[in-house]
């Protein structure tokens, strides 16, 4: 089952488990992960799903479109190297993610 | 917490067969409406540590979900409807929020200090101490021959998009009644799954007042190209019937317009707009005019009801803009944001509603983001980028920009937000150069 490790800006760390096919955005969202609002529900309008990505997980993840790098410059917390949209990233069957929410969405 | 544990076993008997009548003990709080606000309030709340029993109620069968799919990706058949769930039922339990469906509440009686209860249709009561109306609005009907042919269809819930999804594999012709953002991404929806889509549009341009004219031109140029009928300054004077024997209810065929022009269609979809849900709030004795009447801290007339989302009108939440102005919305966005400025005022805080509005409209490949809220705007600024099919408008009164529609434009769109989120400014003339980046010559007024 894939699972995500969600940690907020202050280390408090969450683990979910969530269905393949689902984003992690969703995963969160469902399951009231703080530090994600994801107000257009995935379809890449808000950029208030921002997550950065631990570095060694980044490989594992589908790249970039030019719209989610476009929306990304829109964050309320400023992008670094390793900033993803959640509603992009889909879990796959043995996915271990790791990502730390930021300070504020909005 | 104790209390709360004793108040959730009410209801849990109640889906055990007890008397329809039974009356469930009293909640803390009865939110009406399990949508996008009401769902915010909830969890809202629990984030700021209300730690009274909460009743989420609402009239539809389906968990609570996400409206916007319904005319995008769920009717294209891109995202499931367990996607659109805003929450997992383990989360309503651990957060003590007991989630009621297919309740109708047809008449509340409430007392001077804000406690009352609340009646549905089918006999059953619901106490509470506090009340949050977030009823949202309805469908505007359209009254004319034909309307209740089988196949005349609106899109205001899942149930709706349900029973349209179920006609679409039967249909070859499509008639959308209504060029507004409901209308319009339907169509573009529907003309992705194959289907022969004309929009009729009553007035002289698409999506009425919610964009200006560049935009709305744009969007009949888009449209067009990319081969979907519309006609704008048309209104339907009736839907025929197919007369075809046996039918159960009989079945629309087409449309006939005011000049005589019959177009088939075996699907007829209106979206012509929505009406706030006041009825509770005037049988309340609520303020109401064109929703119920709140204040900057999402409390009604009485002082005391919390009334938020599509169903309230409140002051507009722009900094800076006129006083007394007042504004309804129709937007997550705002139904979001509203709801955090209720929780506040539900937990003895008082935090004014104030925010830059945003919303967004996906129709086809065109991604619509809008910043801000253009009304009395004295100048416009284009940019357009014909290579990339990016495009955006710049709203501008006295020099100050104040809103943005863009297409396939995030970037734009971030930057006008954030700007009028920071009370920055964007001068006119150097925006006007669509190769300079926003972001690069906000000032700070
Ligand atoms: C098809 C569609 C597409 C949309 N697309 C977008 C978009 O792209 N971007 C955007 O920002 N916004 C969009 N919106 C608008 C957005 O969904 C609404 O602004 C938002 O849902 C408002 O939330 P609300 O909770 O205030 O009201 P609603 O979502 O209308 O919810 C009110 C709820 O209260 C229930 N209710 C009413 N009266 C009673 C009663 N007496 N008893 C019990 N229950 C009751 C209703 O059945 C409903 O479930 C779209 C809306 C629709 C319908
Ligand atoms: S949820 Fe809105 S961009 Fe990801």
């Amino acid at each position: 089952m894939p699972t995500v490790h969600f940690t907020d800006a202050e280390g408090a760390v969450r683990d979910v488990q969530g269905n393949t096919g689902d984003s992690v955005m969703e995963t969160a969202v469902r399951n009231g992960v703080p530090g994600i609002v994801a107000e257009c529900g995935g379809s890449l309008s808000c950029a208030t799903c921002h997550v950065f990505v631990r570095e060694d997980c980044l490989a594992q993840l589908p790249p970039m479109e030019d719209m989610e790098d476009e929306m990304l410059y829109g964050t309320a917390v400023d992008r670094e190297d390793n900033s993803r949209l959640s509603c992009q990233l889909r879990l796959t069957d043995e996915l271990e993610l790791f990502v730390t929410t930021p300070e504020t969405q909005v | 917490m104790s209390t709360n544990a004793v108040e959730q076993a009410a209801p849990a008997a109640q889906a055990e067969g007890a008397t329809p009548s039974s009356t469930p003990a009293r909640t803390g709080l009865l939110i009406i409406g399990a949508s996008q606000s009401g769902v915010q309030l909830a969890v809202s709340l629990r984030a700021l540590g209300f730690d009274e029993h909460i009743t989420l109620l609402g009239d539809e069968d389906h968990r609570p979900y996400q409206r916007p799919a319904l005319s995008k990706e769920f009717l294209q058949g891109t995202v499931e409807s367990e996607s659109l769930i805003f929450r997992s039922n383990e989360y309503w339990a651990e957060h003590n929020v007991d989630l009621v469906k297919g309740e109708f509440i047809v008449r509340i009686d409430k007392n001077t200090d804000g406690s009352g209860t609340a009646h549905s249709s089918s006999g059953k009561q619901f106490p509470f101490k506090r009340l949050a109306l977030t009823v949202g609005a309805r469908a505007r009907k359209l009254e004319i021959e034909g309307g209740d042919l089988d196949g005349v269809l609106y899109l205001r819930n899942a149930d709706d998009a349900l029973a349209l999804k179920a006609r679409v594999g039967d249909a070859s012709d499509v008639v959308v009644i209504g060029g507004g953002f409901i209308g319009l991404e339907a169509a573009s929806s529907l003309q992705k799954m194959g289907k022969n889509v004309t929009v009729l549009e009553f007035g002289p341009r698409l999506v009425g007042r919610a964009v200006g004219e560049e935009t709305a031109q744009y969007f009949l140029q888009a449209h067009r190209s990319r081969g979907l009928d519309i006609r704008l300054s048309v209104s339907a004077r009736r839907f025929i019937a197919n007369d075809a024997p046996g039918e159960r209810r009989p079945a629309v065929a087409g449309v006939e317009l005011e000049d005589g022009t019959v177009l088939p269609a075996q699907i007829v979809l209106i979206g012509i707009g929505v009406i706030p849900n006041t009825q509770l709030a005037e049988q309340l004795g609520l303020t109401v005019d064109n929703g119920i009447v709140v204040d900057r801290f999402a409390l009604a007339s009485d002082g005391t009801t919390v009334a938020i989302g599509d169903c309230a009108n409140m002051p507009n939440p722009v900094p800076g803009s006129a006083p007394g102005e007042r504004i309804r919305l129709e937007s997550v966005n705002n139904a979001i944001e509203h709801a955090k400025v209720a929780a506040y005022s539900l937990t003895g805080r008082r935090e004014e509603y104030a925010g830059i509005p945003w919303f967004w409209s996906n129709q086809a490949d065109l991604k619509l983001q809008i910043a801000g809220l253009c009304n009395g705007y004295d100048r416009t600024v284009l940019r357009r980028d014909e290579e990339r099919g990016k495009f955006s408008v710049l709203y501008y009164r006295h020099g100050q920009v104040i809103a943005a529609d863009c297409v396939n434009a995030p970037l734009d769109f971030m930057a006008v937000k954030n700007a009028l989120a920071k009370g920055q400014n964007i001068p006119a003339e150097a925006a006007a150069d669509a190769a300079t980046p926003l972001k690069t010559i906000t000032t700070d007024s």
